[in-house]
């Protein structure tokens, strides 16, 4: 038993002996984030991601490893707005580190640097599950990634000056890349201009926004709440009666409430990556956006 | 009229983009820069103002807001070219703040339940442990409301969080079940609590009972922990900087409620050790074990039993319990994306062994008066519980209890002083219970539940259980923890 319990303490003695590691210790909430911060700091952070494409941030839970995640961390970036209202105030207050506490360097809410759509006028949960700071999916206009990419270039550079050099000109680098590419997306994307869609969740408002693609239904009956059978017959009428061109879904939504209202109204549906590591083709965010473009090009014509 | 003045503004801000100037020669590059200076300061004027507009504009019809969403994006691309404009705009979307906005985030639980019992609640006991003084009993019979609960959170400053949840009971009572103030990120992995909270002794005993997946606690936490243990006192929390999770915690206490007791004495009755270890397995499945070790020094932690001629007496143990749990939970979505389906399994072991005194008849309604001998147990108890999420909204789950008495070696009866009928509620005996649950959520805010359980908690009758639940939570956006 003394045995035992030496070897537990010389144990957590070890532990606690161990040097830092030199790399930035970046907890991101989505993959998007991740995504970004590994464009701009390159070797000199190790990134993970609380989320993959195939979870809805609404709805993850403050498990273990998460909690281990953001006691070690030094930045954590997360989308914000209340997204991860169920989960992120428990993990920042679990953590015991300071770093990382709202208000900090070591603190970045995406969705507060760009002008959010949205806000609801009237906060009543009969609504279903609204965020009343307005629509948090700011990631799929491309011209958000770049307003966070600059304020999270300055943020590396303030949390690890040792490196700066490599952040201003990675950042720089980026942002000469990602405008540059804005520009051919968005003449790619020009047959899209007007397409009329019908999304699973609220949550292409800004890639709406940026095509001038709109909005004309959605599966859920209210933000958050799953498609019922009334629903689906209901808009199965409507868009028999004025059909959208498109059914948008994304990688972590169950398909079969896009196919039903395919199958009832020959819309094609089409599920789109959402964020980075949602398909095959979009490994990255310039890899994202191509394949989003692409998936919605070849059922708009 | 405001896309009109959109449009104005997004042709204007184009024009003032870089680009379009570089067919010109150097001479005119000036002159345009100056125009574009002078541009830039009118329009980033009217795009501010624009922005306060399109917030009027969003909110007020559907038809408003996909116009005011394009026009959005026509701001947006004209704000681009300005950075005060950006950060203009970006305090526009912020909400005007008042006093009230500093209040605490307050939230409701609402509860009801309609219960169907064939054996009376009001004669509920566990045979074979004492009992704990704890709401450990199935409510009454037919229509009863629930403990409402209500919460009022916020963060005190900088560096502290205050946190009060009052329950109010259908009798009319008004409780603290948790009052205390915790650090916000001490640093090191430190965390410190203190005031009125739930022990983090076991899993199952820190979630409040709006949050678990029975209507009712294990017959395992009714009788080592009197159903939910609240104490007064101190919580340090440590977490390891690794990459596991792996957490130590020391809770010193007042051990005002079983299985200590109320009593006037400096330092701590209560003092409970715990560590945890957890983790993920592939994406889909999260882990956690702990382990903890509850001691507690009760005083005159008395108990009403009836003797073998009937008598109703009153009993009363002094000495120290030393409980030991061991708990463990594992949660599993395909691909960790539990909106679909989900699978939550989660048991407890608990190991409790008392050595102290027991006094028999304190009130001396009987004859001889009241006597005294040594009391030495050892008991234990364990459940297991599995909770299936087959399809939104929709979770069926059944639980196994089981207690065993163990041994109870009381003084008084080996001594021949008195039978082991005067003492009829440490009759050898391993109460069960089966129940299956079936509950709908319509959204992370509501939940109706149905619950079947056969009870064998009492060595005479098995109580057939049928409950029918309603769990509602109001206001402030709840986090739970795993």
């Amino acid at each position: 038993m003394k045995k035992i319990i030496a070897t537990l303490m010389a144990g957590m003695l070890w532990l606690l002996a161990q040097p830092a590691s030199a790399a930035l210790k970046v907890l991101a909430c989505e993959p998007e984030w991740g995504s970004l911060v590994q464009e701009l700091a390159g070797d000199k952070v190790s990134v993970t991601s609380a989320t993959t494409a195939l979870q809805d941030a609404h709805h993850i839970e403050a498990r273990p490893s998460l909690i281990a995640r953001a006691r070690n961390a030094d930045l954590v970036i997360c989308t914000g707005s209340e997204l991860e209202i169920g989960w992120l105030p428990l993990l920042l207050r679990q953590s015991g580190n300071e770093r990382i506490q709202p208000g900090k360097p070591g603190y970045l809410e995406a969705s507060q640097l760009v002008p959010r759509l949205e806000i609801p006028k009237a906060l009543d949960r009969a609504l279903g599950d609204i965020h009343p700071e307005g629509n948090p999916h700011i990631q799929l206009d491309p011209r958000n990634i770049a307003k966070v990419a600059q304020v999270l270039g300055d943020r590396l550079v303030q949390l690890d000056p040792a490196n700066a050099e490599t952040y201003h000109s990675r950042t720089a680098a980026f942002l000469a890349r990602w405008n540059t590419a804005i520009k051919r997306w968005e003449a790619e994307a020009a047959p899209l201009k007007g397409l009329t869609t019908v999304v699973y969740h609220q949550n292409m408002s800004y890639l709406n926004a940026w095509l001038g693609m709109r909005e004309v239904g959605s599966l859920e009956p209210k933000p958050g709440v799953p498609p019922t059978a009334a629903h689906l017959a209901e808009l199965v009428g409507r868009m028999q009666a004025a059909p959208a061109k498109v059914i948008v879904y994304v990688a972590y939504n169950n398909p079969q409430a896009a196919q039903f209202l395919s199958e009832r109204t020959r819309i094609p549906a089409v599920m789109l990556p959402f964020t980075v590591g949602g398909s095959d083709k979009a490994k990255d965010l310039f890899g994202l956006f191509d394949d989003t473009l692409a998936r919605l090009l070849a059922v708009a014509k | 009229m405001i896309k009109q003045t959109l449009m104005a503004a997004a042709v204007a801000a184009a024009l003032a983009a870089p680009g379009t100037a570089s067919a010109v020669t150097d001479a005119e590059m000036e002159d345009l820069r100056q125009q574009v200076q002078q541009m830039k300061r009118e329009y980033e004027q009217r795009i501010e103002a624009l922005e306060q507009r399109l917030q009027q504009a969003e909110g007020s019809t559907r038809k408003a807001e996909s116009t005011a969403a394009t026009a959005a994006g026509v701001a947006a691309k004209a704000e681009a070219r300005s950075a005060r404009a950006e950060s203009a705009a970006v305090q526009a979307n912020n909400h005007p703040t008042s006093e009230g906005a500093f209040n605490p985030a307050v939230s409701v639980i609402l509860n009801g339940v309609y219960n169907n019992l064939s054996e009376d609640p009001a004669r509920f006991r566990i045979t074979g442990f004492a009992p704990t003084g704890g709401d450990v009993a199935p409510g009454q019979r037919g229509f009863s409301l629930g403990e409402s609960e209500l919460a009022l959170a916020a963060n005190v400053d900088q560096n502290f969080r205050g946190t009060l949840i009052a329950t109010l009971q259908p009798d009319d009572r008004v409780g603290v079940e948790e009052a205390y103030m915790q650090t916000l990120g001490l640093s090191h992995g430190l965390m410190l609590k203190a005031g009125r909270f739930f022990s983090s002794v076991g899993y199952l005993n820190e979630v409040h009972a709006h949050a678990w997946d029975f209507t009712d606690a294990p017959l395992a936490n009714k009788v080592f922990l009197g159903g939910q243990l609240a104490d007064d006192g101190l919580q340090l929390r440590w977490l390891a900087p690794t990459d596991t999770y792996f957490e130590l915690g020391a809770e010193a206490g007042r051990g005002r409620s079983f299985p200590g007791s109320n009593r006037d004495k400096n330092g701590a009755g209560a003092a409970n050790l715990f560590a945890r270890l957890g983790g993920d397995i592939g994406t889909g499945t999260a882990w956690r074990l702990g382990l903890s070790n509850l001691r507690t020094t009760a005083q005159n932690r008395s108990y009403t039993d009836s003797n073998s001629l009937g008598v109703q007496v009153d009993n009363s143990f002094n000495g120290a319990s030393r409980l030991w749990v061991l708990d463990g939970i594992l949660k599993w979505a395909p691909e960790g994306n539990a909106t679909e389906t989900n699978l939550k399994l989660q048991g407890e072991y608990f190991r409790r062994n008392e050595d102290g005194n027991l006094s028999y008849d304190t009130a001396a309604v009987t004859a001889a008066g009241t006597r005294t001998g040594t009391l030495r147990s050892a008991q234990s108890g364990w459940y297991a519980q599995g909770v299936y999420q087959f399809m939104p909204m929709w979770r069926v789950g059944y639980r196994y209890d089981r207690l065993n008495s163990g041994s109870v070696n009381l003084g008084l009866v080996d001594s021949g002083a008195l039978g082991a009928a005067d003492f009829p509620i440490y009759s050898r005996y391993n109460p069960t219970r089966n129940t299956l649950m079936l509950d709908f959520s319509p959204s992370e805010f509501s939940r109706l539940r149905l619950q079947f359980a056969n009870d064998k908690s009492r060595l005479d009758a098995s109580d057939r259980q049928v409950f029918l639940q309603y769990i509602m939570s109001l206001g402030a956006h709840g986090a739970h923890n795993f």
